[in-house]
């Protein structure tokens, strides 16, 4: 009877520490709906068959929705995600205010060094990591070199906003249905003020003085809202001001754009023949400056984060480091291609041959490090950010400046009486925040 | 004696009224052509109605990247359940409003119908607090209640008027003949009111079906309905319009469906003493 007794607690025993053993942590991780976080979401097994004690599960939203939802969970303490998918304009603010967990003891193997200078300082608060890039993308101009041939003008590799405006003007053919330059023009923080504060820095201009003053008032400003809503009025297809991302790729890859300055991640679908029958037609250039030292190129990265609230930060750091190490790029490579690898996040990718033979890699590795995050513009600024000012305040801030500016484009009001309430609008949420007395 | 109308008028009219549904669901329909179109075609300039690729590649795609049984389910608990727990506690509410009125019951009425006014965002935080401190974040009943709440007022107005329709006298009868409070309610007044009983269940079935503000910031996994099921294809950087189309077609063809074969009793409880 005793035997029973001691092999049934025996057994027991066994079957509690047996499933001690297979215990399994399930993280969240939120994430955008974008090509390479879709691709990561494949490649799964990958992740599975290294660490079978970790379960993921997914949940992904549009940008904007993910963004509240995140910040929501965040600020209140939630611990709802274990890893968040975050944008450079956020790590920033999130990290000094404590709501994410320092990646600084991320494994050897996972290179921290290897990082793009540019893409690890937008990462970076007093010194902690507190994202893992995931993929990074500036913006270059991308053009269509059989127009510019007919037209008999040429894009240098590294061209000025004359250049610019000489091809467009160039390469305009309406009746044709040939617009010389796609801009964005829909309102947004991240549409239509991402490029235009990436075209302030290259002529001088810029959002706050080193004393927080809004400086719209300024000459550089007018000259850059007068050469943009020119370029577009003269040069661009109708409805520029309803244009964003998605309406101008889609122009491109229509081969109605001559001219299209955005985000170097669409290099791929421009040179995608299934995408597109201009594919092998598509030049690029770097973003164009005014000889001052400073070319209108944005910097962005998607990131992997964890919020201090996260119960399983341990569980979330091996993800990131898997999602986002030198290992993930070669098994990209391996099975999708290299085309297919995320960019712009580590330099060992772009030491690597074969990706170097891809059309767009050394332009986009040269716009990346065109951008400085921490010196967006030619004058001092207190902020750190390239099309954005890494505070608060800027998202809402730059919708408004953003509508004012659409209606400028679409010819609602002058760009003196927009520059003027920008200004107004300015001043008066810097000085509610207390920036400005 | 009834009116006549002339042909002319008929064909006229007929033909109208086609337009102004065809108008209506254009949108509708365009979602679920492009939802067999390419990528490619799904943008293609100048727009193209029937594209000559057609495909099937974007259901199987968007299948293969979701859970959509679970989703679906998730949608079928929260509006039904919903539904039935707001119709439970409106049918006494609006008995007593519409049979024993008090002198402020207008008010509340006007208080109830007030409070749908507010946008939604303006609470976000403290319905986000509430919930995870409750425990109910992320959960099926934490949504059956949001749902609830936020769709009580337009239940108990409907109701209301519904049973505004019902003379006052026929349930004094029933109470005169020792019927209880509760015989009155299920055995008179709601046979009777059936029709705008019916046609409220389903309409508030239809508008939690298709909530996607709270359904989509009160969930993560477990509890996500169809609404968080579409928010997963959409993209502001990045081409994935015909997808989007078979993801949101997957999410609308069953509440269109439920639609289509209930639609007899939608109109004849919508139109429920409109005429009187």
């Amino acid at each position: 009877m005793k035997m029973t007794h001691r092999a049934l607690l025996g057994a027991s025993v066994a079957v509690c520490l047996s499933g001690a053993a297979m215990a399994e942590t399930t993280i969240t991780v939120a994430t955008v709906n974008n090509g390479d976080m879709v691709r990561m979401q494949g490649l799964m097994d990958d992740f599975y068959a290294k660490h079978p004690d970790i379960k993921v599960e997914w949940v992904t939203l549009e940008e904007n929705v993910l963004r509240q939802n995140v910040t929501a969970d965040i600020s209140t303490n939630g611990g709802q995600y274990d890893v968040i998918t975050i944008g450079t304009y956020e790590v920033p603010i999130w990290g000094k205010q404590g709501w994410l967990e320092s990646l600084n003891d991320l494994p050897a193997e996972y290179d921290v060094d290897d990082l793009l200078p540019a893409i690890r300082g937008g990462l970076t608060v007093d010194g902690n990591l507190y994202a893992s890039p995931f993929y990074g993308e500036s913006s270059f101009v991308n053009y269509r070199k059989d127009l510019a041939e007919k037209a008999g003008v040429t894009i240098p590799d590294a061209p000025t906003w004359d250049d610019i405006k000489k091809a467009a003007a160039a390469m305009t053919d309406k009746d044709a249905g040939i617009y010389g330059i796609c801009l964005r023009g829909k309102a947004g923080w991240g549409e239509n003020m991402a490029f235009l504060t990436s075209m302030a820095n290259s002529y001088g201009a810029r959002w706050f003085d080193e004393n927080w003053n809004p400086q719209f008032d300024s000459p550089e400003w007018k000259a850059v809202l007068t050469d943009y809503v020119d370029l577009l009025t003269n040069y661009g297809p109708p409805g520029a001001s309803n244009n964003g991302y998605n309406e101008n790729l889609t122009l491109s890859l229509q081969g109605k754009c001559g001219i299209r300055m955005d985000a170097t991640v669409s290099a791929g679908a421009l040179t995608d023949p299934k995408q597109s029958e201009f594919a092998d037609k598509v030049g690029f250039a770097l973003a164009p400056d005014m000889g001052l030292g400073k070319r209108a190129n944005w910097l962005w990265a998607w990131s992997l984060a964890i919020p201090a609230s996260s119960d399983a930060k341990d569980a979330a750091k091996t993800f990131i480091d898997w999602a986002t190490n030198k290992d993930y790029l070669a098994l990209v490579a391996s099975k999708e291609g290299w085309g297919n690898v995320p960019p712009g996040t580590r330099k060992s990718l772009y030491e690597n041959p074969e990706y170097a033979k891809l059309p767009f890699a050394k332009m986009t590795l040269d716009s990346i490090n065109a951008a400085d995050p921490t010196n967006p513009t030619v004058k001092p600024v207190p902020y750190v950010g390239v099309q954005f000012a890494a505070i608060p305040e800027f998202a809402g801030l730059a919708t408004t400046v953003g509508e004012i500016f659409s209606a400028a484009l679409a010819g609602q009001k002058t760009v003196d009486d927009a520059l003027a309430e920008a200004q107004a609008a300015a001043v008066d949420e810097m000085t509610s925040a207390g920036y400005i007395k | 004696m009834a009116r006549t109308y002339s042909t002319r008028r008929k064909i006229l009219t007929t033909a109208a009224a086609w337009g102004v549904a065809l108008l209506i669901f254009f949108p509708v329909l365009w979602m679920i052509l492009t939802s067999f179109k390419t990528e490619a075609s799904a943008v293609a300039s100048p727009p193209q109605l029937f594209s000559a690729d057609w495909t099937f590649e974007n259901y199987a795609e968007v299948w293969s990247r979701s859970d959509y049984p679970r989703f679906f389910w998730n949608s079928v608990v929260i509006s039904i359940g919903s539904t039935l727990l707001g119709l439970a506690i409106a049918i006494p509410a609006a008995w007593s409003m519409a049979f024993v009125p008090g002198k402020r019951t207008k008010d509340l009425l006007m208080w109830m119908l007030s409070t749908k006014m507010m946008p939604a965002v303006g609470v976000l935080i403290p319905m986000y607090l509430l919930f995870q401190r409750l425990g109910l974040f992320d959960t099926k009943i934490g949504l059956v209640l949001a749902l609830m709440l936020m769709n009580l007022p337009i239940i108990v107005w409907m109701l209301y008027t519904y049973f505004k329709e019902i003379p006052g006298e026929i349930l004094e009868a029933a109470r005169m003949d020792g019927a209880s409070l509760w015989n009155e309610i299920v055995h008179v007044l709601t046979p009777m009111a059936l029709p705008g009983i019916a046609s409220t269940l389903l309409l508030n079935v239809i508008l939690a079906w298709n909530e996607a503000f709270w359904t989509i910031t009160l969930t993560t996994t477990k509890a996500a309905p169809l609404s968080a099921f579409i928010a997963s294809f959409s993209a502001p950087q990045g081409l994935f319009y015909a997808k989007l189309s078979a993801a949101s077609t997957m999410a609308i063809a069953p509440i269109l469906i439920l639609g289509w074969f209930s639609q007899k009793q939608l109109v004849r409880g919508l139109t429920f003493g409109a005429v009187k």
